[in-house]
């Protein structure tokens, strides 16, 4: 696997462009119904939280489904879906554990994120970075550095309480 | 396609409902939103109707752009005669609802009559349906719109909403979505009220198919590197629209003790800043939202930190709210700014409004023209925090003698209160002016007395008057799409030309209104923003029409001739006070007493005044009296007008 939609909700606005271009990248059209990702909003919280497939290594759809449609794009490492081969069981949808599969009502399809073929365009349209596109050992290197950055902040915190007035 | 988005008729009375589609030749003229609703409201209400009579007709509206892969095409629009003022009702929100609408199949909605019981309507797929609201009345504007999703079990429904404010009949009662998203001004929600409308809910999956997809996608990122570029929406992104007081308060345009002052001293615990770590606080370093597919993320995320509504969620505040709860009242405490905000936001009313009626019966009852006895002992002094507060929810519920008559507006109040209170009164057409003092400012003193809704900001404000930009600059902006030779002055205390910049910024915003875009992205606050040159590829893109900038600013100008023959048949008349454009009369006698050198002492000169209301008159080819001319109206082709083509 190359590169992966590093997703940092803390981040996210909530705003949808993500859902937007998701479907006029894809269909030509503006319906976020059509988006392979989606915000899940807790609005009176004022959380909101993308979700967006994974590209599972050991991807359940996959395993699941049972005319072997679904298989790995070697190029971008995305779960792809072959429709000449799908029967349309939804099988892969109730499988994913992340909700990422989706069904449309309107072409009786499933469907999923493709990355775009390597460029996605809610990474590419989300200027907070609450979605970006890395390379995958990159992904806990951020996180690590977000981690010494608390460290690093509460042990000076501590030192300053400790020094006297 | 954006264009077979339909327009519905509905009929509170009978029940019935007509859809239509919306003809090309009616979106060649008007494009959308608050364009094509002038129209319809001009000929589908009657001269003298009673604004919360049945005859009133409210329209709601998303732009011709709503829905499409234009940048922040979140907005709604809402349209009515006003009960507030007896003139145009209009009001703008952002959020998520117009664009849900657009998906449900619609772009406008005409409601006529008035329901028996209280309802609301259902749009989705195509289809509308009048609804049950008896379980939603009484309820909060969240907890109606959190009710609508539960009982129709979809958690992505979006809802347009009135809290108690509109049910109780508040003339300034507005229509919410979301959390804070509110058509804030002139009343809407009082018309909601009166048509016993609690909500309209709208859900679609239904497509907007692109004219052009790939070039709008392509043309929407560039279009979005130009609004996050500028400094101005960075600014906003951070810290929301409060920036705007910070930076206005400290050169001295800040109405404070209703109008007696122009700046609010002491003021740092209500500064952006200090808002800025209350958000950082309560929700973390991440804490500002935005509305739908917009990346200036604007609006903060609060919790209210102490006090009896002590971790209360809510958004904003607003600028506005912080001439509501601290400037105009006098008062200086984050836990009132943002108990305030939260109050207006749940009752559904406009906090500007609120705030400046308050301050304005502060003002009277620290004069002795209100007395404790008109107050049912409440100590209504400047800086009584808790007197303000309480305030706000007698209004809402009409409770005691001078909640219930401000809840009618501050002419009707004056003329109940009686002595010299109108001379107090801070309006134009009936409407309060923002908490902003343009007596060092005769441009933006020109957009709030001529303002087609009533003293207004967001109708025709030149704020980039206040940068001081060269001459040079100021002409490259204020000469496009129609040539523009005469003076221009970068002097914000000038007079020169300044008639000309609020009719440019009046035809700009009209443009903005009627493509359904937000106001941050274009010239605004901003002078680099997208402009009349941009709109038409984001319209062709998007839409497949075809149009020149100055196509689209006579679109404009055509729609903000409506309006104002709306209000002429009102009675809308030059100097009226109570329903011209006129300002109070404290703007000519009273000078500025604080803020910067070249703001103290500042006065509006009533003679220069007229000139540029002559001015302003003659660039739209008006008379002396504020009448659009014959040649005007057939330039415009609205010499048949009503002409019921929709």
């Amino acid at each position: 696997m190359k590169k992966v939609l590093m997703i940092d909700y803390e981040k996210c606005t909530g705003c949808r462009l993500c859902e937007l271009v998701c479907s006029v990248m894809h269909d030509g059209v503006s319906n976020p119904a059509r988006s392979r990702i989606k915000i899940m909003k807790w609005e009176s919280e004022g959380l909101y939280v993308p979700v967006s497939c994974q590209q599972c290594d050991d991807a359940p759809c996959m395993n699941v489904c049972p005319v072997k449609a679904i298989f790995r794009d070697e190029d971008t490492g995305a779960v792809m879906i072959d429709y000449n081969l799908c029967i349309g069981c939804r099988s892969c949808v109730a499988v994913c554990p992340f909700g990422a599969m989706n069904y449309n009502v309107i072409d009786r399809k499933v469907f999923k994120c493709d990355l775009c073929g390597g460029d996605p365009q809610c990474a590419k349209f989300c200027e907070v970075h609450a979605i970006s596109y890395v390379d995958a050992d990159r992904i806990s290197t951020y996180k690590k550095k977000t981690a010494a950055e608390r460290l690093y902040t509460a042990q000076k915190e501590a030192l300053t309480l400790q020094s006297p007035a | 396609m954006a264009l077979d988005r339909k327009i519905a008729y509905i009929d509170l009375t009978t029940g019935e409902i007509e859809i239509k589609p919306i003809p090309l030749e009616i979106r060649k003229k008007f494009l959308g939103g608050r364009g094509l609703d002038a129209y319809l409201l001009y000929n589908h209400t009657k001269k003298g109707c009673d604004p919360l009579g049945p005859d009133n007709t409210l329209l709601v509206s998303g732009g011709i752009l709503t829905g499409t892969c234009a940048s922040a095409t979140a907005r709604t629009h809402f349209m009515a005669k006003s009960p507030l003022t007896g003139l145009l009702g209009s009001a703008n929100m952002g959020g998520f609802f117009a664009p849900e609408l657009a998906w449900a199949g619609f772009h406008h909605l005409v409601i006529k009559g008035k329901a028996e019981k209280p309802v609301y309507l259902w749009i989705h797929n195509g289809e509308i349906e009048i609804r049950d609201a008896a379980h939603l009345w009484g309820k909060t504007t969240t907890d109606t719109q959190w009710a609508i999703r539960e009982e129709l079990g979809d958690e992505d429904i979006k809802s347009a909403v009135i809290g108690p404010a509109g049910e109780n009949l508040v003339r300034f009662a507005n229509v919410m979505t979301g959390i804070k998203n509110a058509a804030g001004r002139t009343g809407m929600g009082c018309v909601m009220g009166s048509k016993n409308l609690k909500a309209i809910a709208a859900r679609g999956t239904m497509d907007i198919k692109l004219a052009h997809p790939i070039e709008a996608l392509e043309y929407n990122k560039r279009f979005i590197e130009q609004i996050t570029s500028a400094k101005v929406n960075q600014t906003q992104g951070a810290l929301g629209t409060p920036f705007i007081w910070g930076a206005t308060n400290s050169w001295g345009g800040i109405r404070t003790r209703n109008f007696q002052f122009n700046q609010l001293e002491y003021a740092d615990e209500i500064e952006p800043e200090a808002i800025d770590e209350v958000c950082n606080e309560t929700i973390g370093p991440y804490h500002m939202t935005g509305c739908f597919a917009c990346q200036v993320h604007c609006r903060a995320q609060y919790r209210i930190p102490s006090g009896p509504y002590a971790g209360k969620y809510d958004e904003g505040p607003e600028y506005t709210s912080q001439g509501a709860f601290c400037g105009e009242p006098d008062c200086r405490s984050m836990e009132t700014l943002l108990t305030g905000n939260h109050l207006v936001n749940q009752f559904g009313m406009d906090n500007l409004e609120t705030g400046s009626l308050i301050s304005w019966a502060m003002e009277l009852y620290e004069l002795g023209i209100l007395t404790s006895k008109d107050t049912d002992g409440l100590d209504l002094r400047f800086g009584n925090d808790q007197a303000l507060l309480e305030m706000v929810e007698r209004i809402c519920y009409r409770k005691g003698w001078l909640g219930d008559i401000l809840a009618d507006g501050g002419v009707p109040a004056a003329e109940k209160i009686g002595k010299n209170s109108f001379d107090y009164l801070i309006q134009v057409k009936g409407m309060s002016n923002l908490h902003s003092d343009e007596r060092a400012t005769p441009a933006l003193a020109l957009n709030v007395a001529t303002a087609s809704r009533g003293s207004d900001h967001l109708r025709s404000r030149p704020a980039i008057d206040l940068y001081h930009l060269p001459e040079e600059v100021l002409r490259k902006i204020y000469s496009n799409p129609v040539p523009y030779d005469g003076p221009l002055s970068s002097e914000h205390t000038s007079y020169e030309g300044k008639a000309w910049e609020v009719f440019w910024q009046e035809n700009c915003y009209m443009a903005v209104d009627c493509l359904g875009i937000c106001k941050y992205h274009t010239v605004f606050l901003g002078a680099t923003l997208p402009n009349f040159e941009d709109w038409p590829k984001v319209l062709y893109y998007n839409t497949g029409l075809e149009m020149t900038p100055k196509e689209i600013w006579d679109i404009a100008e055509r729609c903000n001739n409506i309006e104002r023959l709306f209000n002429l048949r009102e009675g809308l008349s030059r100097d009226d006070l109570k329903k011209g454009d006129m300002l109070n009369h404290r703007y000519f006698d009273e000078p500025c007493r604080r803020g910067a050198p070249d703001v103290i002492g500042a006065k509006i000169d009533r003679k220069k005044f007229q000139k540029m209301i002559d001015e302003y008159y003659e660039h739209h080819g008006w008379d002396k009296n504020g009448v659009p001319t014959p040649e005007t109206l057939k330039r415009l082709g609205l010499e048949n007008e009503p002409s019921h083509l929709l």
